[in-house]
């Protein structure tokens, strides 16, 4: 027998268990159906069509847009500030600070919630685009921090080094030296920031305004239960394709990364 | 670590030091954190001691009450008592499941194609999570995909009951949701592991379990307990798995949490509510900690 052929097939069939809901997305988003179900009614387009026509629906994509993109710049900028901090520095104390920053990785996101919207109600800030973007920054920059740690920690320190004595000043020779190497990373950690800003759903539902984000429009949908599912399902394989074409784009200049910088393919982004 | 020949005209010498310039670079993530992260969660602690009087006037008394609700009325224990149920068979699944897919990709698969594998693995995780859920929803329903179509294959004459809207179905759903939570951190520690010391226990007599056993699963058990903590500590707070698939009569905190805050205009209540699944999660994931100790460090 084949070593590992039994946790190879295992781990098939556990590939297979995950994949599922997204191989049976597409399937009942081009059937003519309005109720997700076997048998297969036929194939039909109509449900992407209706996209174009429900109200709310551009609205709410232009505004999760919106969020996704100021998110990703500001928590890469935290990111490129906490990982270089946290690669190059040994100081008293850094391991509690990264510790708190990385904490909304796991808490609870209800708690996050509940938490900013006593705050922001607590201060009178009006809920707004604008508090969602605070919330969403929270959450993603521990994830800029794991990507860009790969990226700092990988760089060769020597290079800085020779760096400063050409002559350069620290600033010059961040801009000249690492901000180049860690460039891969950086457009990583932008993509998966936007990834995880533009999916997210309880911070976003909980300080939700008049300005509904993507996933708060999906929940109203999901949950009316008004024979919305196809067009659901429609939606939701866009979104599916959306993620993997930047899933790809962020895993390739994440190895390119670590191929530049001649460090170690460790795996996965998290 | 000083670079010898840098002149920074005008910095005193506290600048120059190695913790100044790394609290300096540190600064912009952590006053974000202590702004966004410890004055939000110090706010929530306080409101859950005063008590909400209308849409958006307080009473500003402290009081105990709705700690007191949260401990002693019979709802919320059992929602406590079914978070907590919930979120440790969907941690014990989600391990249970993951341990074999992180010990294929570390073991068997050649060093070259490895982050292709965890790749894939990944994939699922990057898609919108409501999507999925709603998805679960859908294949696991009562007229979902799964009953019709064993009806249509003429396995079953009536819908399967058992899948729908119970907890088995909710455990099923987040144990897929939070798969690369687990394989990841595993995969980190087995990865870790000097294969020489496999080499080394097989020479000595040991049998492929007992190999296992005694070497790999303690040296793999950091992995595994943070794979453990990663993924009960997220689950307890769930919001949308409880609402979508396991129906109206299997709400979890989350649920309660927010519909003190938005229907029962009770939002002092939904704090202590947060705080108290807060503190459980914590104690547990203490327990968890200690009995991972007495596992790695007892007698063999």
């Amino acid at each position: 027998m084949k070593k590992g052929l039994g946790t190879r097939i295992y781990t098939i069939f556990y590939l297979l268990f995950l994949y599922l809901p997204i191989i049976l997305l597409p399937i009942f988003a081009f059937n003519d159906a309005k109720i997700i179900r076997f048998p297969l009614e036929g194939f039909t387009t109509k449900w992407f069509v209706a996209l174009t026509t429900e109200p709310g629906l551009g609205r709410a994509a232009l505004t999760s847009l919106k969020v996704a993109v100021i998110v990703s710049i500001l928590a890469t900028l935290l990111g490129i500030f906490a990982a270089r901090a946290g690669t190059k520095y040994r100081f008293r104390g850094k391991t509690a600070v990264l510790g708190a920053i990385m904490l909304p990785l796991i808490l609870p996101e209800i708690i996050l919630g509940a938490a900013l919207l006593a705050v922001i109600v607590g201060v009178g800030i009006e809920l707004s685009i604008f508090t969602i973007i605070l919330g969403h920054v929270l959450i993603c920059t521990p994830f800029s921090i794991a990507v860009l740690n790969s990226a700092f920690q990988s760089m060769d320190p020597s290079l800085e080094e020779a760096a400063y004595d050409l002559g350069e000043t620290p600033w010059s020779a961040f801009r000249l030296v690492i901000l180049p190497l860690v460039t891969p990373g950086i457009i990583s950690s932008l993509l998966i920031t936007f990834i995880i800003s533009l999916d997210e759903f309880i911070i976003a539902f909980f300080l939700a305004s008049s300005d509904p984000t993507l996933p708060v429009y999906l929940w109203s949908q999901i949950t009316k239960a008004s024979g919305k599912m196809p067009i659901v399902m429609a939606l939701g394989t866009l979104l599916v394709l959306l993620s993997v074409v930047l899933l790809i784009i962020a895993e390739y200049f994440r190895r390119r990364g670590i191929a530049r910088s001649g460090g170690k393919d460790t795996g996965g982004f998290l | 670590m000083g670079f010898g020949g840098i002149s920074m005209a005008g910095r005193s010498r506290l600048m120059r030091s190695e913790a100044a310039r790394g609290w300096a670079m540190i600064s912009p993530p952590a006053i974000y954190a202590l702004l966004l992260l410890a004055v939000p969660l110090a706010t929530i602690v306080w409101l859950s001691f005063i008590s909400q009087t209308g849409v958006i006037t307080y009473d500003y008394t402290p009081t105990l009450q709705h700690y007191r609700n949260a401990i002693t009325d019979p709802l919320y224990q059992s929602v406590m008592a079914r978070s907590i149920m919930v979120s440790l068979s969907v941690t014990f699944a989600t391990v249970v499941l993951a341990f074999p897919v992180a010990y294929f990709v570390s073991f068997h698969v050649p060093a070259s194609r490895k982050s292709r594998w965890l790749f894939l693995i990944t994939i699922p995780f990057w898609t919108s999570y409501l999507i999925r859920m709603s998805l679960w929803q859908v294949i696991l329903g009562y007229s979902g995909a799964i009953n019709s179509g064993l009806i249509a294959l003429g396995l079953i004459e009536e819908p399967l009951q058992i899948i729908n809207y119970n907890v088995g179905a909710m455990i099923l759903s987040l144990a897929h949701a939070y798969a690369p939570f687990a394989i990841l951190p595993i995969f980190v520690a087995l990865e870790k592991i000097d294969r020489s010391l496999l080499e080394a226990s097989t020479d000595l007599g040991e049998g492929k379990v007992m190999t296992f056993l005694r070497v790999t699963l303690p040296l793999a058990m950091p992995g595994v307990m943070a794979a453990i903590l990663i993924v009960f500590i997220p689950t307890i707070g769930d919001f949308v798995t409880p609402k979508l698939i396991g129906g109206p009569s299997n709400a979890m905190i989350a649920n309660w949490v927010y519909a003190n805050f938005f229907d029962l205009t009770n939002r002092p209540q939904g704090a202590a509510l947060a705080i108290v699944a807060m503190a459980l999660a914590a104690g547990i994931s203490m327990l968890f900690i200690l009995a991972n100790r007495i596992f790695v460090k007892g007698p063999r």
